[in-house]
């Protein structure tokens, strides 16, 4: 493996600045982000790079736990970030992290325990990164599912109350809208799968590949993550929507958009 | 009837600027409840719905709302608010049996059932959402404007056709209408709700 000198990195940041540079003249107005955004990259990563260091040389459930929670309370608050209509109160942000809960961390358990079988099964090297890839593409599919279910309700609350009205029971006034927010949560993993390999050659394995591993012993990890992440993704979603669009009504199954908050 | 129980009470029952309002319709009877826009009927109907929250209690015969599935309950108590809503490409898939459906006695075209929504005008909707109300059977009928949007034959032949079901099936009707000539036509009993509160309109006739 070709070990990366800083000099090498500094070439990688000056094209970045070029880009910069580029988009700035065009009036792009999207430089500073861009900036911002690969300074957050650069020190985020050097920060868990020492994080994951230290943990790699202190392997103790205790930290390994402390940081998945870590992990999970930051992508809780994503979730939550990014939606246009959330649910007021504590639920705005529990509905993500607990779906997350549930889908991320039995999934990463699972695949600890029964398919890695390290000893000990919480040995950072495969946990943390196992659960770094998983909670990122749940979250994902649990905010943009989240996101679609209320800000369809918001839209169609009209159908919602006739469908109501007429006497049908809540879960079937809302069941076109949580068929379509399961979804479009589930459609970014199942284009990767569809896509993998053909179209894109996805990061995990191109890194092993980089650092040395065969590659069919990489494509098979690679094939094992994408199992998981569409695992995790689906019960995710399926655990968010299904609490989210109970949530939509209340215990006399009445439309309750003034849950939901507006993103200021 | 052979009790003298009414078909539908509603006791002290309050929104936020609405009540507490109290008063009951008996089983065929219909009430017309008029008043400046903005008091509150439609907030009135939606709470006898059991669509929005509320305090004090609706009975339908006999029962409180709240020993009554919610669902059964909307089934029974069936509001037609002022738009109406179609959720799949045609109106008649909205109908569970569309074979029977009286659609020529409101002046709807043969062939309205399997015409695209979109292409309705606003009154066609109007009448139709009024059928698939009916279709359920309901014990009230809660109507909010039901015939805002009509040209004057064909509010006479709703206004027939919502009669014709109170008189054959018993059902109460609630019905909110700023037209005094129709609340004449059709109202038994006429109330105005203004500054939150029902008062009779009988005393004080114009």
């Amino acid at each position: 493996m070709i070990l990366l000198s800083n000099t090498d990195l500094v070439i990688a940041a000056s094209l970045v600045v070029l880009l910069a540079l580029l988009s700035l003249r065009l009036q792009a107005g999207i430089s500073g982000q861009l900036l911002i955004a690969a300074l957050r990259t650069a020190v985020q990563l050097t920060l868990i790079g020492l994080v994951l260091k230290t943990l790699f040389a202190n392997v103790h459930l205790g930290w390994v736990s402390l940081l998945a929670l870590l992990m999970l309370l930051i992508a809780g608050r994503e979730v939550m970030a990014r939606q246009e209509r959330r649910f007021a109160g504590l639920w705005g942000y529990s509905i993500g992290t607990v779906s997350m809960f549930l889908s991320s961390f039995t999934v990463t358990v699972f695949a600890l325990v029964v398919i890695l079988g390290d000893s000990p099964w919480y040995a950072p090297q495969y946990a943390i990164p196992l659960l770094g890839m998983l909670l990122g593409n749940t979250m994902s599919g649990i905010a943009i599912a989240l996101d679609r279910l209320t800000q369809s309700a918001w839209q169609q609350r009209g159908v919602i109350e006739a469908r109501l009205i007429l006497g049908e029971q809540a879960s079937d006034a809302i069941a076109d809208l949580r068929r379509q927010a399961i979804r479009s949560g589930l459609i970014p993993i199942i284009n990767a799968m569809a896509a993998a390999g053909i179209v894109s050659l996805p990061g995990m394995m191109t890194g092993q590949i980089l650092a040395g591993a065969p590659p069919v012993e990489a494509v098979k990890y690679q094939i094992l993550i994408m199992f998981l992440i569409a695992v995790g993704t689906g019960l995710g979603t399926l655990a968010a929507v299904v609490i989210g669009s109970r949530r939509l009504f209340d215990d006399r199954q009445r439309l309750c958009l003034d849950r939901l908050r507006a993103k200021s | 009837m052979e009790n003298n129980q009414p078909l539908l009470q509603v006791r002290d029952l309050r929104r936020p600027m609405l009540g507490p309002l109290s008063f009951e319709v008996h089983a065929g009877e219909c009430v017309c409840i008029s008043g400046p826009s903005g008091t509150g009927k439609s907030q009135l109907l939606r709470a006898i719905a059991d669509l929005d929250p509320h305090e004090g209690e609706v009975w339908l015969e006999g029962e409180p709302a709240r020993s009554i599935k919610p669902h059964r309950w909307r089934n029974r108590v069936g509001l037609l608010p002022p738009e109406s809503h179609w959720w799949l490409p045609t109106p008649g898939g909205h109908f569970a049996d569309e074979v029977n459906l009286p659609a020529g006695e409101l002046g709807l075209a043969d062939d309205i059932m399997d015409t695209p929504v979109e292409r309705l005008s606003s009154g066609e909707k109007q009448r139709l959402a009024l059928l698939r109300l009916l279709a359920n059977r309901p014990r009230v009928l809660l109507l909010d404007e039901p015939t805002a949007n009509l040209d004057p034959a064909n509010t006479a032949r709703a206004e027939a056709m919502i009669t014709r079901f109170r008189e054959s099936t018993g059902a109460a009707v609630i019905w909110i209408s700023h037209d005094p000539d129709q609340v004449a036509r059709v109202g038994c009993r006429a109330l105005r709700l203004a500054d939150g509160r029902l008062t009779s309109v009988e005393g004080e006739a114009a």
